[in-house]
């Protein structure tokens, strides 16, 4: 067992803490209380819950998760709409996605995830098309769906490749109750394709996690009940499904890869570089392999109970979880793959895994590293992390649900301070206080990190790199946490006052 | 004279537009240069003025042209009854888009355009039914109208109504301004009415301001889409208008309403006899037991 003592270094001057007889962990709740202390009573009230320093020893988490943000505090998480549009929906490339409502979500949710495409040109897609309904007072007054079936209509028209549509529905859309549904059964029937309305307005829940629930449950019932039907593919006992991957910076390329090097057959992969036929084509799978259990399990759920089909969760970041992973998914099969996988793994993958930890740990070793996004991500690279020799010592999710917080603990070795929709106050404390070697979280943190002389990686959007699943994606990730760790712009820093 | 703007609130069907329409044609007999402003999607606020079945409205126009910024003054406003003024702000088909949103953008439109700096003694808003949403409040909110009749009678859903658009006039009362000015009794011939509207309109801090008596008239004058003011200027209804019309002009008792429980109102009716005290025992009772 690894005591909290031994392994669990949450600050590098740790042995401050033996001096003055304190755990880390005790330290950790210590800094707790004087950060909730900063707090008025109502807030503090709030935020204790969501607020935890866990060891390995810890069997259950206490972190209350997937709760209104309190008023005042500055928040990371985004909006219903950024979970449909962004997440689940945005990626499909043969898809027109319509932003439905004023201009704004549709503009700044434009092409800005990085889920890669790729096809034949002239036949596919690489870039989604995607169209804002760009609402006036007229149609606020009035109603927008007249102008919804004359968007769908014309929309067709200019791209005669799509094959089908989906419309977000921005927040003024669920206020004036414009009848979406009726729009998207006349028009599909007129264009002879799937229209796929999704309410995902942006006042609904309390983060995006509702918008990938509400986006699931758009697939559920326009998809899967509409009886939507993909290409014709052949029957296989190595059919599966590679769910949950949205292809940042072509993250779903280098996972399938992994999985058909297995010798298994992804007959529909969603929604990174995904069409609607392979979305239509997930009940042909024998099996469906989740990445991204945060936002697709909702699906995974319905298919296993309305078609019989199993899923399991997988993880691709990182040799210690592709090699557990790969194993895990070989077992569901037969021999065959077993060997294969197994053959992989020894002569193809330890030694390319084997040569970027020779390369990279040792430039590393030892770092810390706080890192906190979405409701997957954390929990799934921390071992890619700890294969580099770099601990995660502060973590946490932004639209996080209990059951992550439970999932998390699996993965956590040392003393861990975990927080549940960490505001802006609380990230500075504790850059402050515990000084991380590197911080992975999105956009909006980066340049406050950067300033305070903190390295910081992009975990949302892999910062204009990637991939970061699979083998080639290691590669790639462990280079860039090299990159930013030990970037020589960090030794040129010197403030004024020093 | 400094413009004054007042509004005519109430529940729907009580006779808002008939009794606003009359009394400001009455108001217009003495002099007083008017603007109605109607705020109801079905716009039929300046029928009996026109004598047009519906104006064109704002939206409507603004639908038409593109957008409202494409609209002109002129297109809007229609000249009426001895010259008073008339505009609509008009709102989609029942069971779509947002009416509340379009009183608010026709109400903004009037004012960039300057329409509220021409000279003019009185504007008047003609409201729908209740205050149901924000944009039905506009007229109340800031710079808007400050007196504020309530056109009731002694049945207890528009008692309750007048009640609940007293508590509408009470939130933007501290930052906007805007007073009760009266209740106007539109004679509905239940008991005791007159006394029952002067015991309401004391309860929530106004006044009874005027009894309208029921009168045939007003509906044949109705069917002719006109005022009775002008298609019988010498019967007795008229000059129930005039004298109403009177006492706006000079009324100086603008308040803050005190609105009333739900409980305290059924008090009131049980006191005049409207709603027999609870019986308690008959509470989920079916037939059978």
């Amino acid at each position: 067992m690894q005591g909290s003592e031994k392994t669990g270094a949450m600050t590098k001057k740790h042995e401050v803490y033996y001096m003055a007889n304190k755990t880390v962990k005790e330290h950790g709740v210590e800094v707790m209380e004087e950060i909730l202390n900063g707090y008025n009573d109502a807030t503090k009230k709030d935020r204790k819950k969501k607020l935890e320093v866990v060891t390995a020893e810890e069997e259950k988490s206490c972190i209350v998760a997937n709760r209104k943000i309190r008023p005042g505090v500055m928040s990371m998480r985004g909006c219903a709409y950024a979970g449909a549009k962004g997440v689940v929906f945005g990626p499909i490339k043969d898809m027109i996605h319509i932003s439905h409502g004023p201009v704004g979500c549709g503009q700044y949710s434009w092409a800005a995830r990085r889920n890669f495409a790729n096809g034949i040109p002239g036949i596919d897609n690489y870039v989604t098309m995607q169209i804002t309904s760009d609402f006036q007072e007229k149609d606020i007054v009035f109603g927008g769906d007249k102008k919804l079936t004359k968007l769908i209509q014309e929309a067709d028209q200019l791209f005669p490749l799509n094959k089908g549509v989906s419309i977000l529905s921005e927040c003024p859309i669920g206020l004036i109750g414009d009848d979406i549904e009726a729009v998207a059964r006349a028009t599909a029937k007129e264009i002879d394709k799937p229209v796929i309305p999704c309410r995902c307005e942006g006042f609904r829940g309390v983060s995006q996690s509702l918008g990938h629930h509400i986006a699931n449950d758009s697939l559920r019932d326009w998809i899967y009940e509409a009886e939507v039907q993909g290409v014709e593919i052949e029957d296989s006992p190595y059919n599966i499904a590679l769910i949950g991957d949205y292809n940042i910076g072509g993250d779903a390329w280098s996972s399938r890869k992994i999985l058909e090097a297995m010798g298994l057959k992804v007959v529909s992969q969603s929604t990174g570089d995904s069409t609607v036929s392979e979305i239509a084509n997930l009940t042909k799978a024998k099996v469906v392999l989740i990445h991204c259990y945060r936002s697709m399990n909702y699906i995974s759920r319905y298919v296993e109970e309305k078609f019989g089909i199993p899923w399991v969760e997988f993880n691709f970041f990182g040799p210690t979880q592709i090699v557990k992973s790969m194993r895990k998914i070989a077992a569901l099969f037969d021999e065959t793959i077993q060997k294969k996988t197994e053959e992989l793994i020894e002569k193809e993958y330890m030694p390319a895994f084997q040569k970027i930890v020779d390369k990279y740990k040792p430039r590393l070793e030892g770092k810390q590293c706080m890192l906190f996004v979405g409701g997957l991500r954390p929990r799934h690279t921390i071992p890619a992390f700890r294969d580099l020799g770099v601990e995660v010592t502060i973590t946490g999710y932004e639209f996080a649900h209990n059951d992550d917080y439970a999932r998390t603990l699996e993965y956590v070795e040392n003393t861990t301070f975990m927080v549940d929709d960490m505001n802006e106050y609380e990230m500075e404390k504790l850059l402050e206080t515990f000084k991380p070697d590197l911080v992975g979280s999105g956009i909006k943190e980066k340049y406050s990190t950067q300033k305070s002389g903190i390295p910081f990686r992009q975990m949302h959007s892999w910062d204009y790199s990637g991939p970061y699943h699979g083998v080639d994606g290691f590669a790639v990730f462990a280079r860039d946490m090299d990159m930013a760790v030990n970037g020589a712009v960090w030794k040129k820093l010197t403030p004024p006052w020093k | 004279m400094a413009l004054r703007q007042i509004a005519f609130y109430g529940k729907g069907g009580i006779g808002k537009s008939t009794t606003s329409q009359n009394t400001l044609a009455a108001m217009a007999e003495m002099g007083k240069k008017i603007m109605i402003v109607g705020c109801d999607p079905k716009a039929d606020s300046t029928r009996l003025i026109l004598h047009s079945k519906a104006q064109s409205t704002i939206m409507e126009l603004a639908a038409e042209a593109g957008s409202v910024e494409d609209l002109e003054l002129d297109d809007v406003l229609k000249s009426g009854f001895l010259g008073i003024r008339c505009v609509e702000a008009g709102g989609p088909e029942p069971g779509v888009g947002c009416a509340g949103r379009g009183v608010i953008t026709a109400i903004n439109f009037l004012e960039e355009e300057g329409a509220y700096e021409e000279d003019l003694d009185f504007v008047s808003y003609d409201v729908l039914g209740d205050v149901v949403c924000g944009g039905f409040a506009m007229p109340i909110r800031e710079g808007k109208a400050q007196e504020i009749y309530i056109v009731t009678s002694g049945e207890m859903m528009a008692m309750y109504a007048a009640n609940n658009i007293s508590k509408g006039i009470l939130k933007y009362a501290n930052s906007g301004g805007v007073r009760l000015a009266g209740l106007i009794c539109n004679e509905r011939q239940t008991d005791r009415e007159d006394e029952l509207i002067t015991a309401l309109a004391t309860k929530i801090n106004t006044q009874m301001i005027h009894f309208v008596p029921r009168n045939n008239v007003v509906q044949h004058a109705e069917l002719r889409r006109m005022t009775c003011v002008e298609y019988d200027p010498k019967c007795a209804q008229s000059d129930e208008y005039r004298t109403l019309a009177n006492k706006i002009i000079n009324n100086k008792m603008f308040n803050i309403p005190t609105p009333v429980t739900m409980q305290e109102l059924e008090d009131l009716l049980m006191e005049f006899g409207i709603i027999k005290p609870e019986d308690e025992s008959i509470v989920g009772k079916t037939i059978a037991s």
